[in-house]
């Protein structure tokens, strides 16, 4: 046993030093970029050619992280706070740009550079890089979500949450579900974000000025938006599951026929094209519902920006590579074999985007419009109080949530309370 | 790392019991200091940093607040719910365990042809960790992939609860039964049969003889598993992650530190949960001393028999 544990202790004491040796072999710096898996290896071809091409000055190593937000970002901020130098690229879900670069985490993007990765990309997607000011990361892709629908069932879209409950009230059992995000996790915050601000308001106020950061929560649109999704938790045409429905659930519920609408991303176009062919012709698409009939819609904002650890030992390098992975060429290979939408505006123009993406113009132009989820260094925070108060989603009382939601939003911000 | 110490020439044979003591201390030294190291120093350390305002993601607002941690979780009402909800899973799973285990026990004692293989098949669900035990019944609960049924279990609370504790229960319950069977060992068959003649019921049997011999067996069985069960977290993790007000206070504080990185409120709530886990233990083990005194029922101590000090 003493033995075993003196060389247990050996190993430990000795494994960081041939960790550190491994990097700088044939001349060129290994950079571990660290992003969530990619099914179809639009990353993994992206790294290799930057590689490449960068005539070996570094060499691009792809680290997967977990399949959901939350959890790629409970890894990341562990290694952060240890200051791990291991990492130099984060693949970083848009709405961390604040919490990393107000932790100090992030390098800022200056100069020539911060122009190179900021030129022609479109508006909603670059703010979500920046913070008080400054460019903390390059937007990579970006991401939104549409109303999916059959067209055989349902031949004129509907463009509000009610049209939309009522139509698939109107549906057979069986075949009439409204497939959204509503199980405990980011994803339920992104419809509540949406459905607020398409009512007209929003979660906080100032939020990337932390001192002054409140809850925002206007009451009589709040409260618009809260009775959505009571109503659709509370009707029949809601998955009896929906309080731990995911992305992953709400596109099955398409793919098997039990959903009559999705709301989703474009990852359902890709999968009804690869695993149910037969029915593509019949799926259909339109824009986020509204809340308000005739107030434009607000689609989430979604997507994933390339920031630069302030513990990466090669900063020159990363970013150098960063710059190189979110090239036109290698957004549009995303787009093509991933399905994941550009941030360059150009990127949906390009033919091979068009064909990938018979939707572009409409993807485009939500993205355009969409709301992003708010830029503070507490947001995860916000988003676990948004969490608390209003899952599971049938027991929402707008009366008795806005107030309450308002008061838990402002605790969290500054911090101090218990989520 | 540390060698048996060179065997002590005759000569000292005669030494006093206190040079004997410090050899013991010496030995032992080694063990001591890991010990304190993975144990003591973490929950000192977390008491340390359950007294500050330290949140990783905002450094500069680090402070000494006092008690002010312990006052935000008593005073939010998720740390009772979830203290609620750690309560449902604690009482229901531990009971069904011990009332599953025993049965179980006693059907292994009656003697069964290939009772190995039945051994090893029993152990099996505690052989696989907790995670894959907790997605097997996860999917098992899940329309469209289950063999079970169409309903959705884990989208309603007390399903939820109903998932989250048949697995505890499926998982543990074998334990139980192997170490309730090792107890019941130490009810002899002879005092069965004399029991039995004298004409006592099976009920009467069971209530007088068996469960007197295996009560120490049954109550450390007890504790372990309810200290086990308050600090609940994989199962809920993977099941629910908390959803449908089935958040355990183990995954609370896994929120507040993991999640959010606040370091003086996640370690208040995982002080308070290691001081529920002592005031059980303590408790316990005051209210049933004598019986816990059984197990270590000591040999009766001969008056002449050498002081162990004095071995040398």
């Amino acid at each position: 046993m003493p033995r075993f544990a003196a060389a247990l202790l050996t190993a430990l004491l000795a494994a960081p030093l041939l960790v550190a040796c491994g990097g700088d072999r044939d001349g060129g710096v290994t950079l571990h970029w660290y992003v969530k898996v990619e099914a179809s290896g639009s990353y993994r071809q992206a790294a290799q050619r930057c590689s490449d091409a960068s005539a070996g000055r570094y060499r691009i190593e792809l680290e997967p992280l977990p399949q959901t937000s939350d959890d790629q970002r409970e890894q990341l901020i562990r290694r952060l706070a240890a200051r791990d130098r291991t990492v130099d690229i984060m693949g970083m879900d848009v709405i961390w740009t604040a919490e990393f670069a107000g932790a100090g985490w992030l390098r800022p993007w200056t100069g020539a550079r911060a122009e190179q990765v900021s030129a022609g990309v479109l508006a909603g997607p670059l703010a979500t890089a920046r913070y008080q000011g400054r460019l903390w990361a390059a937007p990579l892709n970006s991401n939104t979500q549409l109303l999916w629908y059959w067209k055989s069932r349902t031949p004129d879209p509907p463009a509000t949450w009610d049209q939309v409950i009522s139509a698939a009230e109107a549906l057979p059992r069986g075949r009439n579900q409204v497939a959204v995000q509503g199980g405990r996790y980011e994803g339920y915050t992104v419809w509540v974000n949406s459905l607020l601000a398409s009512a007209g308001t929003q979660l906080v106020t100032d939020a990337d000025r932390p001192a002054r950061a409140r809850a925002a929560l206007a009451d009589a649109p709040a409260r618009r938006a809260l009775a959505v999704i009571r109503r659709l938790a509370t009707s029949p045409v809601a998955d009896p599951g929906l309080s731990a429905d995911t992305e992953v659930d709400t596109r099955q519920a398409m793919l098997s026929g039990a959903a009559a609408f999705s709301l989703n991303y474009p990852e359902v176009y890709a999968a009804v094209r690869d695993e149910a062919p037969a029915l593509l012709p019949d799926l259909g698409w339109t824009r986020y519902p509204q809340v308000v009939p005739g107030q434009p819609s607000r689609p989430p904002l979604g997507g994933i920006n390339l920031g630069i650890s302030a513990y990466s030992p090669h900063p020159e390098q990363a970013f150098a590579a960063a710059a190189c992975l979110r090239s036109a060429e290698n957004q549009q290979v995303g787009a093509v074999r991933g399905g994941l939408p550009p941030t360059i505006a150009a990127g949906y123009d390009d033919p091979a985007v068009v064909r990938a993406f018979p939707f572009g113009d409409l993807l485009r132009a939500s993205i355009a419009a969409a709301a992003p989820r708010p830029a503070t260094p507490a947001y995860s925070d916000v988003s676990l109080a948004v969490q608390q108060v209003l899952h599971p989603p049938a027991s929402v009382n707008p009366d008795k949530d806005v107030p309450e939601l308002r008061r838990t939003i402002d605790d969290a911000l500054a911090s101090k309370a218990l989520l | 790392m540390t060698e048996a110490p060179p065997q002590p020439p005759r000569t000292r044979r005669k030494r006093r019991p206190r040079a004997g003591r410090r050899t013991a201390w010496l030995l032992t030294a080694p063990a001591v200091v890991v010990m304190l190291a993975v144990g003591a120093y973490p929950v000192g350390y977390a008491i340390w940093l359950s007294l500050q305002r330290y949140d990783l993601r905002f450094p500069s607002q680090r402070g000494f607040v006092g008690l002010g941690n312990y006052a935000a979780v008593l005073g939010a009402r998720v740390f009772w719910t979830d203290l609620g909800a750690t309560a449902v899973i604690t009482a229901i799973a531990v009971t069904a365990e011990l009332v599953l285990g025993f049965a179980i026990a006693l059907t292994l004692r009656r003697g069964l042809a290939g009772r190995r293989a039945v051994h090893a098949a029993l152990l099996l669900p505690y052989g696989i960790i907790t995670v894959v035990a907790a997605f097997a019944w996860q999917y098992a609960a899940t329309p469209d992939l289950s063999f079970l049924s169409g309903r959705a279990w884990l989208g309603e609370r007390w399903s939820s609860f109903a998932v989250v504790i048949a697995t505890e229960v499926w998982k543990t319950t074998p334990l139980a039964a192997l170490l309730l069977l090792a107890g019941l060992a130490a009810v002899p068959e002879e005092l069965m049969d004399t029991a039995k003649m004298d004409g006592a019921t099976a009920w009467q049997r069971f209530r007088r003889v068996m469960l007197p011999g295996i009560r120490p067996v049954l109550l450390v069985v007890l504790l372990y598993r309810t200290l086990d069960s308050v600090r609940v977290f994989d199962t809920v993790f993977i099941q629910t992650n908390g959803a449908n007000g089935t958040e355990t206070v183990s995954l609370l504080a896994y929120d507040q530190l993991a999640g959010r990185l606040n370091l003086g409120l996640g370690s208040a709530v995982s002080v308070l949960l290691f001081l529920l886990s002592a005031a059980i233990a303590l408790g316990f083990v005051w209210v049933f001393r004598a019986d816990l005194r059984e197990l270590y029922r000591p040999r009766p101590v001969e008056p002449d028999e050498p002081d162990p000090e004095d071995v040398w």
